[in-house]
């Protein structure tokens, strides 16, 4: 973990919230809308059987419409999403190992099972990622906190998933801290594990000390334990068109597969 | 002398591990007084502090704001009294955008948007920083964070502005410029510093705290005058009354 690795991991991280504070139609949109559809999303991306890989295409329609129509910096979401991709294939590496029962031929080479799975894990994850990265830069972590309560998520937990989402920051911030103080005097030595753990710990304690302060800084500030955003935004018509007009869409490729369709029309249009 | 808003009689702490960082600590602050709490690292000023707006509870003795005595029922209340700025204001700001940070308090405060909107215009502008309402605090400078906090604090249009080290950290600039802003407040202020020339300009009263007592209360320029008293404390004569170190002559 090197100090710019820290820095663009916590700009990034920061700059997302910025994204929210902009202004489109999207962004106005009550969060809890928002919320549901991307909920929904995630759902059904995840229902398809375990060797969907076409049927998956159609639905990066969804991330991509929300970038564009709330003009995100789509190169950086992008990225931001690839990110997640090591963490995805560690899951999936294992299914060509296990699933070798041929399922599909391409030129006379045959693709294991496996293979075709795993490349659906990885669209799946894609596809989550994108969709929960883009949900955050259109309405901000607090709004949809707010959001979950609002839909009935104690508010206890709701106020944990905030604060979680704040002292991550303060937790980088510190590693950012305490990298730059040791490669500046570590005369560029890798660390040794028994220095590696004392960091870490000195890490959770600075942290802790410092979530102490912020809370401390709240508590002066009437915080009792509920996080109010100014917008008490209303679910109207907009909000009942957008969520009924993505869920429908994603109920219609759930079930009509029109990858498999086109797929089909083509080949009889050349036939 | 008007009646004491701000009270502390024979206050107390001990923390947990044993330290006693207040000993008996008594005294009494007017109303629309301007106040300093100087003293050594570790003298207990910061445990003071967090008397005054109930973060720490006394071991013995008791804190009274106003009319009112600080218990757990009447936190709420004196929080609204008493706003609170802190030493670091990354400690302080959190929030995405300036605007939405310093309307956390008010919001709290369970005020109409409308009203908090006013009055996060009225703190902000008071300090001069209205123009940065939608940045993030992280990509403010250090003075414009200052004043975004103390703003945060402002927009809960507390009586009594309790302050610690405010002038930490700043440019001589972005110093002269806050002690300028402070000194316009009408509040009740208390602070504490290390920056004695600041105090020199803002206080014309001064409490010495010295290992968790009050060893001096008074006039500003008699305790600077004493030179025996600062000696002991670990304390120096601000510059300002320091002699030229050309002609030997001081200022007064």
């Amino acid at each position: 973990m090197s100090a710019p690795a820290v820095l663009a991991g916590l700009l990034d991280f920061r700059r997302l919230d910025l994204l929210a504070a902009e202004d489109s139609a999207l962004h106005r949109l009550d969060a809890r809308a928002k919320l549901v559809v991307a909920l929904a999303f995630v759902v059904c991306v995840t229902s398809f059987g375990r060797y969907a890989v076409a049927p998956l295409l159609p639905y990066f329609v969804f991330p991509i419409a929300v970038a564009a129509a709330a003009r995100l910096p789509a190169a950086r979401l992008s990225r931001q999403v690839a990110l997640l991709l090591p963490f995805a294939l560690l899951i999936a590496l294992p299914n060509p190992l296990f699933d070798r029962e041929v399922l599909l031929r391409v030129g006379g080479v045959g693709i294991a099972g496996g293979w075709i799975s795993l490349v659906s894990i990885l669209l799946r994850a894609l596809l989550a990622a994108a969709a929960a990265l883009t949900l955050v830069a259109v309405t901000g972590f607090p709004a949809i906190c707010g959001a979950l309560e609002r839909l009935g998520m104690p508010r206890q937990l709701a106020v944990q998933l905030l604060f979680l989402y704040r002292y991550l920051a303060v937790l980088g911030e510190e590693a950012l801290r305490m990298t730059t103080a040791r490669e500046l005097r570590g005369g560029g030595r890798p660390l040794s594990l028994r220095l590696y753990a004392t960091l870490v710990g000195r890490l959770l304690l600075r942290t802790w000390d410092r979530a102490g302060r912020i809370h401390l800084a709240m508590c002066a500030r009437g915080f009792v334990g509920d996080f109010r955003s100014g917008e008490r935004s209303r679910f109207g018509r907009r909000e009942i068109i957008y969520v009924a007009g993505w869920c429908g869409l994603f109920l219609l490729l759930r079930t009509q597969d029109p990858t498999h369709r086109l797929g089909a029309a083509l080949l009889r249009l050349f036939q | 002398m008007n009646p004491p808003v701000v009270e502390a009689r024979g206050l107390t702490h001990v923390y947990d591990d044993g330290t006693v960082a207040l000993q008996d600590v008594s005294f009494r602050i007017a109303a629309g007084e301007s106040v300093a709490i100087i003293g050594a690292n570790g003298a207990g000023k910061s445990t003071l502090l967090l008397h005054l707006n109930g973060h720490l509870t006394p071991t013995r003795g008791d804190v009274r704001i106003g009319q009112t005595p600080l218990t757990r029922q009447t936190l709420p209340s004196i929080r609204r009294s008493v706003g609170l700025v802190f030493q670091d204001p990354d400690d302080q700001l959190f929030m995405p955008t300036v605007y939405d940070d310093v309307a956390f308090g008010p919001r709290n405060q369970g005020l109409a948007e409308e009203e908090v909107g006013r009055r996060v215009q009225e703190a902000l502008e008071r300090v001069g920083v209205w123009s940065v309402r939608a940045k993030p605090p992280y990509r403010l400078s250090g003075g414009e964070k200052k004043r975004v906090a103390i703003a945060g604090v402002l927009a809960m249009a507390p009586d009594i502005l309790v302050m610690d080290e405010p002038t930490s950290g700043l440019d001589p600039h972005a110093r002269r410029q806050l002690i300028g802003l402070l000194a316009d407040f009408g509040h009740t202020r208390i602070f504490t510093s290390h920056d004695l020339d600041m105090v020199l300009d803002l206080c014309p009263r001064t409490i010495v705290l010295f290992a968790g007592a009050v060893k001096a209360d008074g006039p500003t320029r008699d305790i600077f005058a004493d030179a025996a008293l600062l000696a002991q404390c670990r304390l120096e004569r601000p510059l300002a009354l320091q002699a030229c170190p050309r002609c030997g002559r001081t200022q007064d």
